[in-house]
């Protein structure tokens, strides 16, 4: 896992991370490299720092140590703003505000020309909901709204932190067909999911546990490795022959202090 | 700074407000009834005309505390604070959005509520009417500021709700509603010498009271300005892109 690519073919390269939240340490010296144009599932159970790690690399995570680079700039570099579109976890809209007013003000905010209201709206099939308030509409509804945000000025890299929690099937499958589109057109895309199952969409795999990362490589490679045949043994199987975890890091995700109340960190 | 992002957030705080005509009503209105009560308690005695000028500046002031300290609380809370820190967005364009979404409120609610203390409460005033407007509306601006300040530190609905009794209260008591300012302990007054609040009280009476030389109210709308701008420039400072 070196890191010998091409700066023009990596969109994320991370080397030794030391992320820290509360008291307890969440990210101890992660690496990791993030190819230009591909579809790369970031995948692990609920508290193994999916969220953190994202959150490093567009910028807003107080990290300890180590380097993020990011489109060949250092993470969280004011030139990388209109570059990266970012998905948080909850959909963060304006409940107060319609479909259109929300990507209307984020549009603003990006400068990114008057007619990308529309086609983000058509790209995430949101027409239909537009002069209706975010407030109003279905969960899964909401976190489109956040994803077509993300869409907005049409950013190089898109961070998605579980952008296909609680959408109905059929709309999942037209989800990880427009991140592949999109990767087609040259978009690089880091996508997180708790749900194994999403593994073989993806073009690469990172299977992440307890803050480091386990596995890299294509889904294929992951079974052919394992000798499984679906990605949840698979990733099993990859624990597995870790051994057994060093005292300091536990296997389970704990409950860390204050971990359920992240967002109100200021 | 940039412009059009500062003036893309006032518009959307503003559209937001929109959507929520309750908040309008009771934004607008809340300060003018609450002068209105107290002139209703006073309508036997001549006290009204003494403290009158004196709610002009506490009710307002208070009101746009709360909501301007509860509206950025919650945009923290719902994630789109961190969205926006995520994107091309200065915190000064946030900061000032804001204070300019609300500042405009506070022109309409500060208007409001001097028509009504002077037209139907029938409050005494012997200076310029415009004048005794601006000082209402700098003494509603300087509690937008005051809250957006107070909504940096705070990180619950708890904490901030909690701030008004810290940042609002004292300069209540140390306003010179409750003791005029000069007879206050020696420490006290110097104290109060210092308070924002304390400065819009007294050029609300000096305007009311018709003096002759109006140059120490306009010393007093300078402080309150600087403590304004002083607010919305620490906010900047203290909003933090990265957070732990």
């Amino acid at each position: 896992m070196t890191i010998t690519a091409d700066v023009a073919d990596v969109a994320i390269s991370i080397d030794a991370l030391h992320v820290q939240r509360g008291k307890s340490p969440v990210l101890h010296g992660l690496r990791l490299t993030v190819p230009r144009g591909q579809v790369v599932g970031l995948l692990g159970p609920s508290g193994c720092g999916k969220t953190t790690l994202m959150r490093s690399i567009v910028g807003v995570q107080q990290i300890e140590s180590g380097t993020v680079t990011v489109l060949g700039q250092p993470g969280g570099s004011a030139g990388l703003r209109h570059r990266i579109g970012y998905v948080t976890q909850a959909a963060s809209v304006y409940d107060d505000l319609t479909v259109r007013q929300n990507l209307d003000y984020f549009r603003r905010v990006l400068g990114a020309p008057a007619g990308d209201t529309q086609r983000v709206l058509e790209a995430t099939a949101l027409t239909p909901q537009a002069e209706r308030l975010a407030g109003d509409l279905s969960g899964g509804q909401r976190s489109r709204v956040s994803l077509a945000t993300a869409l907005l000025g049409s950013p190089e890299l898109l961070v998605l932190d579980e952008p296909t929690v609680g959408l109905d099937p059929v709309l999942r499958v037209e989800l990880w067909e427009m991140f592949h589109r999109l990767a087609r057109s040259g978009v690089s895309l880091l996508v997180s999911s708790h749900v194994m199952d999403e593994a073989t969409r993806c073009d690469r795999l990172l299977l992440m546990r307890d803050g480091e990362i386990l596995f890299d490589d294509t889904p294929a490679a992951l079974l052919a490795s394992t000798g499984k045949s679906d990605a949840e043994s698979a990733f099993l199987e990859v624990i597995t022959r870790q051994g057994p975890p060093t005292p300091a890091r536990h296997v389970l995700p704990r409950k860390r202090p204050g971990h359920g109340a992240r967002r109100e960190h200021s | 700074m940039n412009a059009r992002r500062l003036f893309a957030t006032t518009g959307r705080v503003l559209t937001q407000i929109r959507h929520d005509p309750r908040t309008i009503a009771l934004l607008l209105l809340v300060p003018t009834l609450l002068i209105g009560l107290v002139a209703w308690i006073f309508s036997d005695t001549t006290v009204f005309d003494t403290i009158g000028p004196a709610m002009i500046a506490l009710f307002p002031f208070i009101v746009m505390f709360l909501v301007t300290s509860i509206a950025t609380l919650r945009e923290r809370r719902t994630g789109t604070l961190e969205r926006l820190l995520a994107m091309p967005l200065g915190r000064g364009d946030f900061l000032a959005g804001y204070t300019l979404a609300f500042g405009g409120l506070a022109v309409v609610q500060a208007s409001i509520a001097v028509a009504f203390a002077v037209w139907v409460c029938g409050l005494e005033i012997s200076g310029p009417i415009g004048l005794l407007l601006l000082v209402a509306v700098m003494d509603a601006v300087l509690g937008t500021t005051l809250g957006l300040l107070a909504s940096a530190f705070a990180r619950t609905e708890f904490q901030v709700v909690q701030f008004m009794p810290v940042i609002v209260f004292p300069q209540i008591l140390l306003g010179g509603i409750f003791l005029p300012r000069d007879q206050l302990p020696d420490v006290l007054h110097a104290i109060s010498d210092w308070l924002p609040l304390s400065h819009a009280i007294d050029a609300l009476n000096d305007v009311a009271a018709g003096v002759a030389d109006y140059g120490p109210v306009w010393v007093d709308v300078a402080i309150i300005a600087a403590w304004a701008i002083g607010a919305v420039v620490l906010g900047s400072l203290t909003l933090r892109r990265r957070t732990p």
